[in-house]
């Protein structure tokens, strides 16, 4: 039987990060389903792979530039239709506290 | 007897349409009567615009008869529910964007909608673009329309059956797994994923951002080439997208495949796959052989890789991707105390499963301590395997493979492991991270009439390569297409 | 508590907004005072399907700040993103630049210390990143205006090699002139637009290796640096002196309680899972691009300072005038025509900055327009004014707005020169004063003064003071 690849507690810690609720069902399914993927990638390490670099990005260097110029107009009531809670041109979320 | 210019192609349509044989309105309104009967069955849209629809036909029937009109004007096409529509709702299959609705049009809609195509409807697919069978869909499941038992393939499932049941006359999907070729084998149609680049992205809701790539399903090589040339070129919008001139893709169906050699990659013919998949996809080498081609064994050595590097590399970009689902700017909101519950509890329950899953994943796969073993490992296999197909194409000009190891299978027959589904993908991935263009075309049918699609791959912006070789194909006549049953 | 016995080491990170018009990715205006959400579109606002678009002026100013700071400017560098959530960063993450900023190293020197100890500051990395909205805070709910999400920032951060909180003023004041010099930013640190964070350790003097340190953050403004600095400097010297082991927290500076003390629990704490942003392939700075910033770019303090004391003003008054570049502008504008730089440089430091300093406006709208004032040091050099008068004047024009020419001839204030006039001023005060002159016959030289006095009150202190004295050195020799 293969070592555990993910505890419950990291299920936790990686849910808080990616700041999803998990009722407890959700988190044992989850914590197995990651285990098994996990350990399914593992394979990867059968590469050495020391040597190579990495794609981080596809396509040809270069970052395509624009020129400094204003071409939006105030659209507020465009941007704020779909706002789910909003109040005078704010969107409205619960209290934060520093 | 009712007129059924649905089932025309793109290529006949516009023909009957220029020459004012046929009007844009009851090509309109036969694929509407289609869809009306269908859908109870099909289950392919989500939306259908039919006063929109109708709206655009009138135009567009003003435009081709002042002459000159383009060659989609007048064509209707589904449209993936992950492109953004002004005006129309966009849901990505996901309850957290139910009801959202974009104020600006994606750039290859801002184009389409230029050259006068209707757009009929926003297409199933599965949730964010994340699945092969279209299950995912927070709305329910698209069906075969070969097979109603059996899924579409995902995650642009939608799409695909809406053209092989004749709903429209051809579609955009997106692909960053397979999504197009996938889904486009197992309904019998003609899928193409473009070179990564070379379609622009901007206003396509992200799920992998350096693997998505937009690209048209159709009923004919000749009706993908004729939907890519007006879909492809640069964006300003969008800074991946390549300066590279755009050819006439129609111009390149000659017919002729004489010299053209042919890889074959050894890892792609494996244990495991439904026998008839593989003699299908063989034959058609041999109906390529007796036109001229040459095929040659290739080795893709790190093929069994893929699906490892795919699902870390494209879950940690879909976990950044996503994060911008909050309830605060836009979509579903849970309302909470205080923020972190607002995040949390939208979050949770805006998202299905395998959304959640590949977010879980991929933030994993970023996290701190675990990026370099995950993260990082993945993109130097995605190395190692672009440098597979640098080397394989300098013996050989196309790459000819089977889509998928089997045809359609059962609905809620892999939902309950996710790695078998992910296995689904093992011949489509290593096209994504490679950043090549890839074409799915239906090649033949198994016992239980389902359709087997090929996959086309060449180098980096050859999709003439591709287009020439797949109408060819379709000319010799070894595939006929039959009536899909639903 | 020993102080003396401890060693302050501060480092300063500085966010810096970029004087551009349009927003960092997008073509949305950057104009501040907006009303809530105008200055906003889908990819500001983190809408699904939109992509990141670079404004080449982004790049232009970090370059320019970058060669004014000493650094080297990277050839290729690359975007990353930084994931964590907050109702004000639309998209979950913040693109900025990670392990390749767009510049690195460089140093920026302080001015000398009493002692003529030069003190030398070196940076670690300039790089570029997307500033986020703003909350606002009312009693049961926030608000969220995304008109600041997207604005372009540059991050300086410093090695610690500051060593006390007048260093680090000293900095943020130098850093502060460079970037207005190369009009890479306005440095309003009320506004927003120019924000630092501080991070403070201590150690036993002579020791080498760093001792924990705290970061304050957010203090928007010079003094609350400093005092915050102080504070915490105080505060950690005294737990280590106590034995104790200072907390790696992150502080806030309570300004009224002048106290720091630790933000509740950072939810967006650690874990900002970096990777390289893939909707931007990576940024190419070609040498050419480098050149053509630095031939484009405003002179940099330390060039136009060299340039002022070449061109005859000592190296205080260069000192002086280009402290802030505002002030060396307006030198500048008042000198066409003018031949005697000096006394332009004079006045610049004496009346102009004196009312500068008195008023609480902002330093152009204090004083008269640059030319205004030049046309009247003209007058002075012209001799048609003395310098008294243009002082009265000078005075006048600050209230009314008017014009030299103007003024004086409303205030009367025209000098004479007139000869004839002059000569008949002093000859009837010779006449009216035989005792006085005979004395002054007599070998009393310094009532020469007293006649010169006695003439230009004749005249109502209106006579050119170099013509009285020709003249009357003329008559009594005569």
């Amino acid at each position: 039987m293969a070592e555990t690849k993910i505890t419950l507690e990291q299920v936790r810690h990686v849910a808080r990060l990616a700041r999803l609720e998990l009722s407890p069902d959700d988190e044992q399914r989850l914590r197995a389903d990651m285990d098994e993927m996990l350990a399914y990638v593992d394979k990867l390490n059968e590469l050495d792979t020391k040597d190579v670099a990495p794609t981080t990005q596809v396509g040809e260097a270069g970052t395509p530039m624009r020129d400094d110029e204003v071409t939006n107009r105030p659209a507020a009531e465009a941007m704020l239709a779909n706002a789910p809670s909003r109040e005078r041109g704010y969107f409205k979320v619960p209290k934060i506290i520093e | 007897m009712a007129s059924e210019l649905n089932k025309l192609t793109i290529a006949e349509a516009s023909s009957k349409l220029h020459a004012r044989e046929i009007s844009a309105t009851q090509l309109t309104r036969d694929c509407l009567d289609r869809i009306a009967a269908a859908e109870p069955r099909l289950h392919a849209f989500i939306t259908v615009c039919e006063k929109e629809a109708l709206e655009q036909a009138r135009a567009a029937d003003a435009r081709l008869a002042a002459g000159n009109a383009p060659a989609l004007c007048g064509i209707p096409l589904g449209i993936k529910d992950i492109y953004a529509t002004r005006g129309v709702r966009t849901t990505c299959a996901s309850r957290i964007l139910e009801h959202f609705v974009p104020p600006f049009d994606a750039t290859v809609i801002e184009r389409l909608r230029a050259d006068g195509a209707i757009f009929i409807g926003k297409t199933n697919l599965d949730e964010f673009a994340m699945g092969s069978s279209t299950e995912n869909s927070a709305f329910g499941a698209t069906t075969n329309p070969h097979d109603i038992s059996r899924v579409a393939g995902g995650s642009s499932g939608g799409s695909a059956a809406a053209v092989a049941a004749h709903e429209c006359l051809g579609s955009l999907g997106t692909d960053t797994g397979g999504s197009i070729r996938e889904p486009a084998s197992f309904c019998g149609v003609v899928g193409i994923k473009p070179t990564y680049s070379r379609v622009s992205r901007y206003g396509v809701i992200a799920y992998a951002s350096s693997l998505d790539q937009v690209g048209p399903f159709a009923k004919s090589v000749r009706d993908a080439a004729i939907m890519l040339r007006t879909l492809a070129g640069k964006d300003v919008r969008d800074s991946t997208c390549s300066a590279r001139p755009v050819p006439d893709y129609e111009r390149a169906l000659t017919g002729d495949v004489k010299g053209l050699r042919i890889g074959v990659p050894r890892e792609f013919f494996v244990e495991g796959m439904q026998p008839e998949v593989e003699q299908s996809v063989r034959a058609a080498l041999k109906n390529f052989e007796s036109g001229g081609a040459s095929t040659v064994e290739i080795s893709l050595p790190h093929t069994g890789y893929a699906v490892a590097a795919y699902y870390l590399i494209a879950t940690a970009e879909a976990s950044a991707n996503l994060a911008r689902y909050d309830g605060i700017r836009y979509g579903l909101r849970v309302n909470a105390e205080d923020n972190i519950a607002l995040y949390e509890t939208t979050r949770a329950q805006g998202f299905g499963a395998e959304v959640k899953r590949r977010i879980m994943l991929g933030t994993f796969a970023l996290s701190a301590g675990y990026y370099d073993a995950y993260y990082l490992k993945g993109q130097k296999v995605r190395t190692l395997i672009r440098n597979d197909f640098e080397r394989a194409f300098e013996r050989c000009d196309l790459i000819v493979t089977p889509v998928a190891p089997t045809t359609a299978f059962k609905l809620g027959e892999k939902m309950n492991d996710p790695l078998t589904m992910y296995l689904s993908d093992i011949f489509t991935i290593s096209v994504n991270l490679a950043g090549l263009p890839g074409m799915a075309m239906p090649c033949g049918y198994d016992s239980n009439n389902l359709p087997i699609g090929m996959q086309l791959i060449a180098p980096p912006f050859a999709e003439e390569i591709i287009l020439r070789a797949g109408d060819a194909f379709e000319r010799t006549g070894a595939f006929k297409p039959r009536t899909p049953a639903v | 508590m020993n102080t003396e016995a401890y060693e302050a080491v501060i480092g300063l990170e500085v966010h810096t907004h970029l004087l551009t018009r349009s927003k960092i990715f997008c073509g949305c205006s950057t104009t501040f005072g907006a009303g809530p959400n105008e200055n906003v579109c889908p990819i500001c606002m983190g809408m699904p399907g939109v992509l990141p678009v670079l404004n080449r002026r982004v790049v232009e100013l970090a370059i320019r700040t970058g060669l004014a700071a000493h650094c080297t400017i990277a050839p290729y560098s690359i975007f990353d993103r930084k994931s964590y959530f907050y109702p004000d960063l639309p998209k979950g993450y913040q693109i900025s630049q990670y392990e390749t900023p767009i510049c690195k190293g460089g140093y920026i020197d302080l001015p000398a210390k009493e002692n003529g100890e030069a003190r030398r500051v070196r940076l670690t990395r300039i790089h570029i990143e997307e500033d986020a909205g703003k909350n606002i805070h009312h009693e049961n709910a926030s608000l969220v205006d995304f008109n600041r999400s997207g604005v372009p920032l540059i991050e300086i951060v410093s090695e610690p090699d500051l060593r006390s909180a007048e260093d680090a003023g000293a900095y943020l004041r130098q850093l502060r002139a460079i970037l207005r010099y190369v009009d890479a930013s306005d440095g309003k640190m009320e506004e927003g637009s120019f924000r630092c964070d501080c991070n403070v350790s201590v150690r036993k003097r002579g020791a080498t290796e760093y001792g924990v340190r705290t970061e304050i953050k957010n203090l928007n403004s010079f003094r609350f640096v400093e005092d915050a600095i102080d504070y915490e400097v105080g505060r950690q010297i005294a737990i280590v002196e106590a034995g104790g082991k200072v907390a790696q927290e992150t502080h806030l500076w309570d300004p009224t309680r002048k106290e720091t003390r630790p933000m509740r629990s950072k939810e967006f704490a650690n874990d900002y899972r970096y990777f390289p942003e893939p909707d931007l392939p990576p940024l190419v700075v070609p040498p050419e691009m480098v050149e053509q910033v630095r031939a484009s770019m405003p002179e940099l303090p330390a060039d136009r300072k060299a340039r002022y004391v070449r061109e005859g003003l000592t190296e205080y008054e260069a000192g002086v005038l280009i402290a802030d570049r505002g002030v060396a502008d307006y030198f500048e504008a008042t000198l066409p025509g003018l031949k005697n730089r000096k006394s332009a440089a004079n006045w610049v430091m004496t009346e102009v900055l004196r009312i500068a300093r008195e008023s609480d406006r902002p330093f152009t709208e204090a004083v008269p327009p640059a030319t205004k004032v030049g046309a009247l040091l003209l007058m002075v050099e012209a001799q048609k004014i003395s310098l008294n008068a243009a002082k009265t004047a000078f005075a006048a024009m600050v209230k009314s707005g008017k014009g030299a020419e103007a003024t004086i001839a409303e205030l009367g204030l025209a000098q004479v020169s007139d000869e004839s006039a002059i000569a008949a001023a002093i000859d009837k005060v010779l006449a009216a004063e035989p005792a006085k002159l005979a004395e002054y016959r007599a070998g009393r030289d310094k009532l020469f003064g007293f006649f010169v006095g006695a003439v230009m009150k004749a005249m109502g202190g209106k006579a050119n003071p170099t013509v009285i004295n020709q003249l009357l050195r003329a008559k009594l020799a005569g």
